[in-house]
């Protein structure tokens, strides 16, 4: 009992210990920030909407600290589209979380539209897999949910616009081929039916960042296909930035301006490089051998990264 | 509504009066003692001629009853609202929840009485005590089980942590509120007569009471009587607003059984 009871008291110790040295480096993080900060913003055609400075990002502290992302210099121009391709758990959405705000970089800095990233500030849209509609409200409410917080629609909400809201709701609607639909409730709607009312909530308070974490991961191939038409309408339309999550290679092609590819976890960038097929691109375009040279190429990337971390932990 | 669910309520109404006809059977053939157990015709009978003398009481234990259980129902929405936002809450209140809610409340009554004398507050105190319980814990449940996505796309938006409770914790839970109200009104009788029962001079509770140590048999059924009715009443006014508000969460179910 008592080698127990001195067990606990160590153990309490080595925490202590570990918590003040956390909050020794918050305060030379801070330090360093500030530096950063007033850094002028490398030029470029067009402004910078994101960037990444020596980000890395660890869960946890000590002997469980888990690394999610190793030192990664990523930027992002406004307006681009960019894919982040990867075997998976190699910290792709630890990067969507970090430009959130959802996520502190444990290193580095992330900036997003010229600020560091805060969670309160930031206002992107975003969309996950899972369309998490409310179910007790129509999809057109579910819409118009983004607008009930972010400001300066939120102080309108109550007031006059309302209406012009709801038009708005249903414009997005429209766009992305759910007219008719907005009165409906979520569980009246189909899989695919829902993700497309997901990206009309992400898109509602017309944010400038659009973040999508495997948005049609749960798909059929032909909803899918049908998703990224409408996509990358809706993007040509809003010419919001996008990142986008994804584990298919020619969702990545389809869509993206940019694909990066990274590494096992911890994961880094491994390749940054441009696409350049015309817009708007098809579905046939994915089957034709530039498209699938590009492929294959991703694949070739991704299959090695893989094979390097098994003959690691081999 | 289809044929067969028609058929099924009859079934059940059918059942219902053939078990009171089984009892008045069984006490006339056994010639059974109504000091010990009275017929139901005659339970029915004492009801229908003592019913100016109950009346009274119905309304003191129904007012005492709602009374409690409104005052409950606020507190269990509070409480379980705060426990289900912040983890320390939830760490440190729910041992004392649970430690609280396993006393047997006929042993808080005299406690009750000591600080407020007999009368109506001990069973509004009594009332409230048993019944918030069910109604903190379902409160808590709704709102740790909203999806963590929904949670970082709001997140992302800005939203603070009232923004989230309350366009999306609090009407999640409107299903798990529902469901406690109906547990929590039951309940809420209990409390009520346990106390009346002990240290009261009206409602039902006191009127049993009364009628057992007088062996009046027949009256103390028709005291139990008249709770069963009243707890069956307000059980179905709970589910009636149930159906009403949160049709959203059964209604799913519907589509998939036609």
């Amino acid at each position: 009992m008592r080698v127990l009871i001195s067990l606990v008291a160590l153990i309490r110790g080595k925490i202590a210990l570990a918590s003040g040295l956390h909050a020794l480096f918050a305060v030379m993080r801070m330090q360093a920030n500030s530096e950063f900060s007033g850094a002028p913003v490398p030029s470029g055609n067009a402004p910078i909407a994101i960037e990444l400075s020596d980000a890395s990002v660890t869960f946890g502290r000590g002997a469980r600290a888990v690394p999610a992302l190793s030192t990664t210099t990523l930027r992002i121009s406004e307006g681009e589209f960019v894919a982040l391709v990867g075997p998976s758990g190699c910290g792709k959405s630890t990067i969507l979380r970090l430009v959130s705000g959802l996520v502190q970089p444990t290193t580095g800095v992330v900036i997003v539209g010229g600020r560091e990233v805060a969670a309160r500030a930031m206002r992107v849209g975003m969309a996950f897999q899972n369309p998490t509609m409310l179910p007790w409200m129509t999809i057109e409410r579910n819409i118009m949910l983004p607008l009930k917080i972010v400001e300066p629609f939120r102080s309108q909400f109550r007031k006059l616009r309302k209406t012009e809201f709801r038009d708005k709701a249903n414009a997005l609607l429209e766009q992305v081929g759910l007219k008719g639909f907005g009165g409906r409730f979520p569980w009246q709607l189909s899989g695919g039916m829902l993700q497309r009312a997901n990206l009309c909530r992400a898109l509602i308070h017309e944010p400038r960042l659009l973040l999508l974490d495997e948005p049609f991961g749960a798909l059929d191939q032909f909803t899918r296909e049908e998703l990224w038409s409408i996509l990358q309408g809706l993007w040509m339309t809003h010419k919001p930035t996008v990142l986008l999550v994804t584990h298919d290679l020619r969702e990545a092609g389809f869509l993206a301006s940019r694909i990066c590819v990274m590494s096992a976890r911890p994961g880094r960038i491994l390749d940054d490089s441009h696409v350049s097929f015309a817009r708007p691109r098809t579905v046939a375009m994915t089957f034709e051998s530039d498209f699938v040279a590009l492929n294959q190429k991703l694949r070739a990337m991704i299959v090695d990264a893989r094979s390097a971390t098994q003959e690691g932990a081999a | 509504m289809s044929g067969l669910d028609i058929r099924q309520k009859a079934w059940s109404a059918a059942l219902i009066v053939l078990f009171f006809i089984a009892w008045e059977l069984f006490c006339v053939m056994t010639g059974m003692s109504d000091l010990v157990l009275p017929r139901p015709s005659q339970v029915f009978v004492t009801l229908f001629e003592r019913f100016p003398v109950l009346w009274p009481h119905i309304i003191q234990t129904l007012a005492t009853t709602m009374f409690g259980f409104v005052l409950g129902v606020a507190l269990g929405v509070a409480l379980g609202a705060f426990i289900g936002v912040s983890k320390t809450a939830y760490d440190t209140a729910y041992p004392l929840l649970i430690g609280f809610s396993s006393i047997p409340k006929v042993a808080v009554v005299p406690i009750f009485v000591l600080w407020f004398g007999s009368g109506t507050v001990p069973a509004v105190l009594t009332a409230l005590s048993i019944c918030f319980f069910p109604i903190v814990v379902n409160i808590a449940t709704g709102l740790a089980t909203t999806e963590p996505e929904l949670e970082d796309v709001l997140k992302a938006l800005g939203a603070s942590k009232f923004d989230i409770l309350w366009n999306v914790g609090l009407p999640r839970t409107m299903p798990f509120f529902f469901a406690s109200l109906k547990v929590a009104i039951s309940y809420a009788f209990v409390g009520a007569v346990l106390s009346e029962t002990v240290a009261s001079n009206r409602g039902i509770g006191n009127v049993m009471m009364t009628a057992s140590s007088n062996f009046n048999v027949p009256l103390v059924f028709a005291g139990l009587f008249v709770l069963a009715g009243l707890g069956v009443a307000l059980y179905v006014v709970f589910s009636l607003i149930e159906g009403q508000v949160t049709g959203w969460a059964t209604r799913k179910n519907d589509v998939i059984a036609t």
